[in-house]
């Protein structure tokens, strides 16, 4: 019985636009023009036996993507990465595959970057300002749920964030919670525009780097 | 990715429409091209990229060397606002470049009502309206797609128009250009050129001469150019590539499946259905060519499903076989096939049952008429006991829902025909009550009636659309006649088909109309979230325009008809028989029957016969 297999990819350039659904779908037909049988679920409308961990926002760049599947038959997993990519759409691209050994649960941690864009302000004062605005030892955030509105405050979900002026745009580098609570690096922004609106960027654009386990060390 | 186009994405719906960036989409190196074009749908990304012409053509054109094709299309209204709030021009998918950039702009205009859309992509890549203000050579600005059978109403935008299928006149207007950019020609030399090509026209080379009362009186035609204009038609599809490697959408599009096309034509000759006459001779594809295809096809995109298209698939005479080699491949990989146009028929029953093991929802027939006599009319060679006993094989088979589409206002249809409509409903309904297997599902019968739009090159071509009025009377009067619980009447408006009607028949008197309406806001005007029929009427009346001039008046035998020049290749002595045989209620046989010299085996030059 083949085992359960877990892959690491990138999500980039125009592939960040593709919703969840899209790529579920393309991540199916990739494995079928690749020629990788996918393990399907039994019964009446069967379904590929595929999940990605944590599911990334439309606009979102990724280099850390996880997913897992399961394959009819045991393939050589080394070239796994180069073959499946090779039938993907631009901006997919498969970095490895390995049998899955830790539980989707264990990841807790997400570090992510991001490019604050600000049309007509001083950057070294807006990453000032961001980081004296994060390092608050609240921050709470109205947010709409599934109920109506919702109030949470972001910080127990911040580890580190750290503003820094470039030359063009401000990066932000956060350690993040990926779940339990789950922070979606859109709240970050969010509680800008909230409470802070005269350091809310013109545009933002998050990139995932890396996931860890609560202990701080890498999760593969 | 242009830093204007990342920040708006995130505010519209679907954004990856607007990306490109797909599997299997054709990227060239820019050094290593001369000619680029833009090939244009004037609809949503999900609309055309579910087009089998525009797939079809895509790959013929980027087989060219020099040459690099991409696409684009139309942007939902959210995105439209952003980029022209944003300064960001029409661009193609593939390079993200302005469409401006281009050197050659090709439309594929299908159906009349997209017309307003050409008109706003234009715009929103910065490029003048009508070919008069554009006095270069570049860009060059044409149109193919079945509406050019009547070129007219879009006459002073387009440069010149592709009559027929585009294979091969594409590639020849494409390599006349090439020669002509390198020659340094002007825009009227390469017209004059273009002109003599066959199946292209040129409209500011005709010029219509109009009587007092609005009709035709004569074309005048300059610049050497044919006083007919012979529609261009591929007679080997064989030997014609076929696009096995299409591109991958990444997200959802109407139609998500590999398209397998089995022939081109319709041996039927429904008197109603223009595309029944424009895309004869009957040609079909080899048995094996279609197979090896559709596998190739499948293979290449992981589509997990095929459908067997054409205008009435059944009539592909080897379907058997066909079925039988592509489910050869297809069952073992869980591949499911479709076939889209069946005709209610035991033959078409069977192939049908088939094919659809699993998924039983509803079938669709589309008697079009209530009565025989009303079918005979129209030539719908359909008798309620074909349909009666598709519908036996069908619910005997575990089916629970029927959708039956009929036509109100066809010619010679009286309230008898639209109360035979409840009657045949009623019948499919008992036939449900004889025959379910599963009784206990229910049973869901759906009819649904749209208003009949007289198209130029069919047999009605001349005659009167029903007022918006009677259409209504005669829904009212359906309406009340309709009882059952289990049977649904869904009726469509008569006001787009109104405005349609005076598109598809109009002569160039209109276009002032259709920039009107795109001036005032009008765009994609085939989606009802555009569509205001309030501002084709006030388009009417500024421009002087009496819409029921072209819509509900009969033409008289003799009228010259706006699409005179062009020639579908049926002559217009068959259409005017087959408009008296309607009137008469007498059928006239099918081609395989008997073929009643209709006149397109003349577009088969090279001796080849009609659906061999
Ligand atoms: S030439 Fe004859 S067989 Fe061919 S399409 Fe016309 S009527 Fe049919």
């Amino acid at each position: 019985m083949p085992e359960k297999l877990r892959m690491r990819f990138s999500k980039t350039g125009r592939a960040i636009w593709l919703s969840h659904l899209d790529l579920m779908r393309t991540m199916q037909r990739a494995f079928l023009r690749a020629e990788y049988p996918l393990k399907y679920s039994e019964g009446f409308n069967p379904h590929a036996q595929i999940s990605i961990l944590l599911p990334l926002s439309v606009g979102v760049s990724s280099v850390c993507e996880l997913m897992d599947f399961q394959l009819r038959e045991d393939v050589d997993l080394t070239q796994l990465p180069e073959r499946l990519t090779s039938v993907m759409p631009e901006g997919i691209v498969i970095h490895e595959a390995y049998p899955m050994e830790n539980k989707s649960k264990f990841l807790k941690w997400l570090r992510v970057t991001a490019r604050l864009e600000y049309d007509d302000r001083n950057l070294e004062e807006m990453a000032a300002g961001l980081n004296a605005f994060y390092a608050q030892d609240s921050i709470v955030i109205t947010r709409k749920t599934k109920r109506g509105e919702g109030q949470t405050d972001i910080v127990p979900a911040i580890q580190t964030l750290n503003a820094t002026a470039g030359e063009r745009h401000v990066e932000l580098e956060a350690m993040i919670s990926a779940q339990e609570p789950t922070l979606n690096p859109d709240h970050l922004i969010a509680a800008l525009r909230q409470l802070k609106p005269e350091l809310a960027p013109d545009f933002a654009a998050f990139t995932r780097q890396e996931v860890y386990f609560e202990n701080g060390e890498v999760f593969r | 990715m242009d830093a204007r186009l990342e920040r708006i994405l995130p505010r519209v719906l679907k954004p990856a429409r607007y990306v490109g960036g797909e599997y299997q989409q054709i990227i060239k190196d820019k050094a290593d091209v001369d000619l680029r074009m833009a090939f244009c749908f004037p609809d949503v990304y999900e609309i055309g990229m579910s087009n089998i012409g525009m797939r079809i053509l895509y790959d013929v054109i980027n087989r060219m060397p020099g040459v690099w094709c991409e696409r684009v299309f139309a942007p939902w209204g959210d995105m439209d606002a952003e980029m022209r709030k944003a300064g960001i021009p029409l661009y193609a998918l593939e390079s993200g470049d302005p469409v401006s950039e281009f050197d050659v702009l090709g439309f594929s205009v299908g159906y009349e009502m997209a017309y307003p859309a050409v008109l706003n992509m234009l715009d929103l890549a910065g490029i003048p309206l009508r070919s008069a203000d554009r006095p270069d050579l570049t860009p060059l600005v044409f149109a193919g797609g079945t509406s050019c059978c009547n070129p007219e109403p879009m006459a002073p935008f387009f440069d010149l128009m592709v009559v027929g299928e585009g294979e091969e006149v594409d590639c020849e207007l494409l390599e006349l250009f090439r020669h002509a950019q390198k020659s340094g020609w002007s825009k009227t030399q390469f017209l004059e050129a273009a002109a003599q090509i066959q199946g292209i026209y040129v409209p500011a080379f005709y010029e219509p001469e109009y009587n007092d009362d609005g009709t035709i009186k004569t074309v005048h035609t300059t610049h050497n150019a044919p006083a007919r204009v012979t529609k261009r038609i591929i007679e080997d599809l064989d030997a014609c590539p076929f696009p096995t490697h299409p591109i991958v959408p990444s997200t959802e599009i109407v139609h998500d499946r590999v398209n397998v096309e089995l022939f081109r034509g319709c041996i039927r000759g429904c008197r109603f259905c223009q595309a029944g006459y424009v895309y004869r001779p009957v040609r079909p594809r080899k048995t094996e060519t279609l197979i090896k295809q559709g596998i190739e096809a499948l293979k290449s995109t992981g589509y997990q499903e095929a459908t067997l298209l054409s205008l009435s698939s059944s009539d592909y005479r080897p379907l058997s076989d066909l079925c039988d080699g592509m489910l050869e491949y297809c069952e073992p990989r869980s591949i499911s096939l479709s076939l889209p146009s069946l005709r209610a028929d035991n033959f078409s029953m069977d192939i049908m049952s088939r094919l659809q093991k699993v998924r039983k929802g509803g079938l669709t027939f589309a008697p079009e008429a209530g009565t025989q006599r009303l079918r005979d009319a129209i030539n719908k060679n359909v008798t309620e006991e074909d349909l009666l006993n598709s519908c036996r094989v069908a619910f005997e088979g575990g089916w629970n829902g029927v959708k039956l589409y009929f036509m109100l206002g066809l010619p010679t249809e009286t309230d008898e025909d639209v109360l035979g409509i409840a009657e045949l409903a009623n019948r499919v309904l008992h036939c449900w009550r004889q025959y379910a297997k599963f009784k206990n599902r229910g049973v869901r019968i759906t009819v649904s009636t749209s208003c009949f739009v007289p198209k130029p090159h069919s047999p009605f071509q001349w005659e009167a659309q029903v007022t918006m009025a009677e259409y209504q009377r005669k829904v009212n009067l359906l309406r009340e006649n309709i009882r059952a619980r289990n049977v649904t009447y869904n009726w469509h408006d008569p006001d787009t088909s109104f405005v349609e009607a005076v598109l598809s028949r109009g002569d160039r008197r209109i276009a002032d109309v259709i920039e009107h309406v795109w001036r005032h806001g009008g765009n994609l005007e085939a989606w009802g979230d555009y569509f205001s029929f309030e501002r084709w009427m006030n388009a009417f009346k500024d421009c002087g325009v009496d819409p029921y001039f072209y819509a509900c008046r009969e033409r008289g035998a003799e009228e010259i008809m706006p699409w005179e020049v062009i020639d579908m290749g049926v002559t217009r002595r068959h259409l005017r028989h087959e408009r008296d045989q309607a009137y008469k209620a007498v059928l006239s046989p099918d081609c395989r029957k008997q073929c009643t010299a209709c006149g397109a085996l003349k577009l088969m030059t090279k001796g080849g016969c009609c659906d061999a």
